[in-house]
């Protein structure tokens, strides 16, 4: 057991844990913010998604102790009242079905946008190709995605 | 107007008191923690200060805010949604006035709370508008008692009643207290379609901003204070049962409680249809945080030993049943072989119309063709887990399940304590798709707190929830046509099994559109668990037939879309038999429908474009998929689908779904698959189990819904089955070759 202080959503937050813990399990289980799922464990559904400074992570591949002083921002702290540009998109397209891959969705398409504001379809799809969706909602999220990048403030 | 007695929700309208002050009030309330961002926001704008219980499905608050309690699990199909949507319709308020809670298990308030089958909204389509008309017809009531004026002269419309000529007026929460007094009217008036505000009318889906905002939903996402977190170790294979467990590694580990064995069922117990288990006994290791239990279970040392074969008797839908589990560790390549086998001689008959032997002896020709599918795996997002906690004789559970009332007898019977003590609530899946209907890790979690005597949650990991499935089995179908010397189909034969069930509807179309027809069966016992995935036998049955009449279309050198039109005109003009279980009209409804909005032209060379079209708990769907090979991959370019499902309750969110389940076809057509060797499950993870990613997914998908006032059917099955036979038809047309075993595409790409 280590104790890390990591800087969560702008706030400092100490948990004294195994240092190999990935930080999904950290922000999970200790820091009680359950906005990022378990899907797979192996980074392969991209349910975990995070973001670390402002790329996109799987955070089930993330040990507690790599992080250090880097930023951490989970689908909670990706803005004050729910009003992302992404999220507004996905509330508009009303994208999801059972909910549970869309944090991550979320995750991915925001760190996307950010670094590329105006993404093609291929783009898009490489991008979001890590993010299962079991429901199947990838046309919506494209969708969604393309509406985010066409308003302002991404 | 449609008068109805009150009587068939009766129990239903009974008073609680307990719950008059609002909430979800049962000692503890889990998802009341998890309040949701649509409560929070209300609770910010207007929060009533007293509320009133009209009935089991609503209470008003002071205010005019409505708080309608929605009965069944929700999964994904945004029922959540669309079930309040009925109660406010028929109560006549505001939408934007209405709070959706999440109601319990509770069998005498909430009646079958079943998610499942594509029945949802089709069940509850009387009772849910008639909680709200009755519930509407009390505040008329009070009105009219209040102001002293006749009931007839009381209209009550978006929240607010009035009386016209003495110019009196008062919103519902006004009014509550004095309704909530009032009994039950014996008979309510429901609305006519054509009157309808709210249903038939897209509404956001009430959760999205919960889930786009990461708030806690998701059984996955419990925390209760002293909560412990366990994890089950099953056989590596199915035929293996628990031997012996070493467990002291596992407990010198950091943050580990305990290891113990749990054993699901009580001797004798007899089993429902879906108290399917094929690991009945477990270890479980139970400590502080998933990733302490996940390292300390790999230092478990268990023994497992081979099972005896055994017969059980069952009590399912259908009535008792007799299944048989034989001994031995099985794999595909032996299924395959057997299934073979059982293909080439005769099956048991259990259609039969005209004198098919004969037509197939005079044919001038026959074209016979073999289909087969194999086991797939759920793969629900969200890995089974539940919540428990066990004190005494009593039990609080969260379950993500699909079917509540069909465990709670099994939780009774394993712990030993009364039905009565066991408190449910249900929170939201993250997917179901039939697995989550076999709750035996609600039983596992159960037992495990019970022996650990604390709260714990119970975790599969994505590997567990792999391997220890409740899968679609694998399948096999032959069909035979024959022809006379004018190309004419003259007979029709399918015979299809499965290990270990048969996926055939004997009665289901072409059966009374062909003179001689034959439909016969067959079965090959298995240890390997199966159970229902959306659409079940119909999502391995529909793929097989639609592809054989696209074969059948061009032997007679036919359209695909007008032969069959042509034999849905036959079946429905001069029908044969009696027992055909679907609307020939309706049918050729969604294929005239799909002809129409894909703009499909006959023989055109320009596109690749594959038809299909099903009939299944009881509605109609029709796709025609496009398709391109573009460096040797196929690309689905756009698929248009027509959907008969009777009145859409909330089209944006059925549309939705109708989206989700072409693509989860295309995904299961192109990739699903799960093999066996020894009784072991060849994958565990998705770096094996190839899903369907956006790469994958249609570039567009266009979704219609046929208008009608046909009361709803189902909705989140019926666009999945024929998804199968669009691709397969689609991908002759662009490769030239006729797909026949799925999956159709086996190479997997890794994705990281
Ligand atoms: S849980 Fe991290 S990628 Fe699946
Ligand atoms: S919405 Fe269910 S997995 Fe994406």
């Amino acid at each position: 057991m280590a104790i890390f202080n990591l800087n969560i959503n702008g706030e400092t937050k100490e948990v004294d844990v195994d240092p190999a813990t990935p930080m999904l399990w950290v922000l999970r289980d200790h820091i009680k913010l359950v906005g990022t799922k378990y899907g797979c464990g192996i980074a392969q559904c991209g349910a975990c998604t995070v973001h670390l400074g402002d790329n996109a992570v799987r955070s089930c591949q993330l040990p507690v102790s790599a992080v250090g002083e880097q930023k951490i921002t989970t689908i909670e702290g990706l803005s004050e009242h729910g009003d992302h540009p992404v999220q507004k998109a996905w509330l508009e397209i009303d994208v999801p079905q059972c909910g549970y891959c869309q944090a991550g969705q979320i995750m991915s398409a925001s760190a996307l946008l950010k670094r590329n504001p105006n993404p093609s379809d291929e783009e898009i799809e490489s991008a979001m190709n890590g993010n299962i969706c079991r429901c199947g909602t990838y046309t919506r999220i494209k969708k969604a995605i393309k509406t985010a990048a066409s308003s302002e403030n991404v | 107007m449609t008068k109805l007695k009150t009587h068939m929700g009766r129990r239903a309208f009974i008073k609680n008191t307990s719950l008059a002050s609002g909430g979800l009030v049962l000692g503890f309330s889990i998802l009341n923690s998890c309040k949701s961002e649509q409560a929070k926001e209300m609770a910010v704008r207007e929060m009533p200060k007293e509320w009133f219980e009209m009935n089991s499905y609503l209470k008003i608050g002071d205010n005019g805010v409505v708080t309608i309690y929605t009965p069944n699990p929700e999964f994904g199909q945004n029922i959540r949604t669309s079930m309040p949507m009925l109660v406010a319709e028929e109560l006549d308020v505001d939408w934007k006035n209405v709070l959706v809670e999440q109601a319990p298990y509770h069998a005498d308030k909430y009646g079958f709370q079943f998610t499942g089958g594509s029945r949802g909204i089709s069940a509850r389509w009387e009772p849910l508008r008639m909680a709200g008309a009755t519930a509407r017809q009390m505040l008329i009531a009070a009105a009219a008692e209040t102001w002293q004026v006749p009931k007839e002269e009381v209209t009550a419309e978006a929240g607010v009643l009035q009386h016209a000529a003495t110019k009196k007026s008062a919103g519902y929460g006004e009014m509550a207290s004095v309704a909530a007094t009032l009994t039950v009217p014996e008979e309510v008036q429901l609305k006519e379609v054509k009157d309808f505000k709210l249903v038939s009318r897209s509404q956001k889906n009430v959760d999205a901003k919960s889930i786009v905002t990461g708030r806690p939903l998701f059984g996955m996402d419990i925390q209760e204070e002293g909560m412990l977190i366990a994890m089950i170790e099953h056989p590596p294979a199915f035929g293996l049962t628990l031997k012996s467990v070493d467990g002291e590694a596992a407990k010198a580990m950091p943050g580990i409680k305990d290891v113990v064995t749990i054993k699901s069922f009580k001797d004798g117990y007899e089993k429902g249809g879906f108290d399917t288990n094929a690991f009945p006994e477990l270890v479980a290791i139970v400590g502080n945080s998933t990733w302490e239990v996940m390292q300390a279970k790999k230092k478990l040392k268990v023994e497992w030993q081979p099972i005896t074969a055994y017969s059980e008797t069952i009590a399912g839908f259908g009535g008792k049943q007799t299944i048989n589990i034989p001994a031995g560790l099985e794999s595909t390549t032996t299924h395959k072989s057997k299934m073979e086998a059982l293909a080439a001689k005769p099956g048991k008959v259990v259609r039969k119309d005209g004198n098919p032997e004969v037509a197939f002896k005079n044919a001038t020709k026959i074209l016979e063709r073999s289909y087969s599918a194999p086991f797939l795996a759920h793969n629900n997002m969200e890995p089974l887990n539940a919540f428990a906690h066990v004190a005494g004789d009593k039990a609080k559970i969260a379950a993500p399940i699909q079917i509540p009332s069909f465990i709670i007898p099994t939780i009774a019977s394993s712990l030993g304590i009364p039905k009565e003590n066991i408190e449910m609530d249900l929170p939201r899946m993250g997917g179901g798709f039939g697995r989550k209907a076999y709750a035996h890790f609600v039983v596992e979690a159960a037992l495990i707190s019970q022996k650990v005597n604390a709260p714990i949650k119970l975790v599969y990991s994505r590997e567990d929830d792999m391997t220890n499935g409740i899968y679609r089995p694998t399948y096999h179908a032959t069909y035979r046509a024959a022809f006379d010397e004018n190309n004419n189909l003259t007979a029709l034969h399918v015979k299809a099994g499965g290990v270990p069930e048969s996926p055939l509807f004997a009665n289901r179309f072409p059966a009374g559109a062909i003179d001689n027809y034959m439909a016969e069966e067959w079965t090959i016992d298995s240890n390997i668990s199966i159970g229902a995935f959306r659409a079940p036998r119909s999502n391995f049955m529909a793929g097989a037939e639609q592809a054989f009449l696209d074969e059948v279309a061009e032997t007679m050198g036919k359209d695909a879309i007008q032969f069959r039109l042509d034999l849905l005109k036959r079946a429905k003009e001069n029908p044969v038999g009696e027992r055909n279980d679907y609307d020939a009209d309706r049918y050729a409804g969604v294929l005239e429908l799909v002809r129409e909005k894909s703009a499909w032209k006959e023989n055109d060379a320009t596109k690749h474009r594959g038809v299909s079209a099903y009939f299944c708990h009881n509605s109609y769907a029709a796709h025609v998929l496009d398709l391109k090979m573009e460096n040797g991959k196929p690309v689905v370019e756009k698929v248009v689908c027509a959907i008969d499902c009777g009145v859409v309750v909330n089209p944006d969110a059925a549309t939705n779904m109708a989206e989700g389940a072409i693509t989860d076809g295309i995904g299961n057509a192109f990739y699903g698959e799960l093999t066996f060797q020894d009784g072991v499950p060849q994958k565990n993870n998705f770096h094996q189990y190839q899903m369907i990613r956006m790469k994958e997914a249609p570039k567009e998908i266009d979704v219609h819904f046929v208008q009608n006032k046909i009361d709803p059917t189902g909705m989140g099955e019926p666009p999945f089955p024929p998804v199968f036979g669009a691709v397969a038809n689609a991908l002759y047309k662009a490769t030239g070759q006729r797909h026949y075993s799925q999956p159709f595409i086996t190479k997997k790409e890794v994705v990281g």
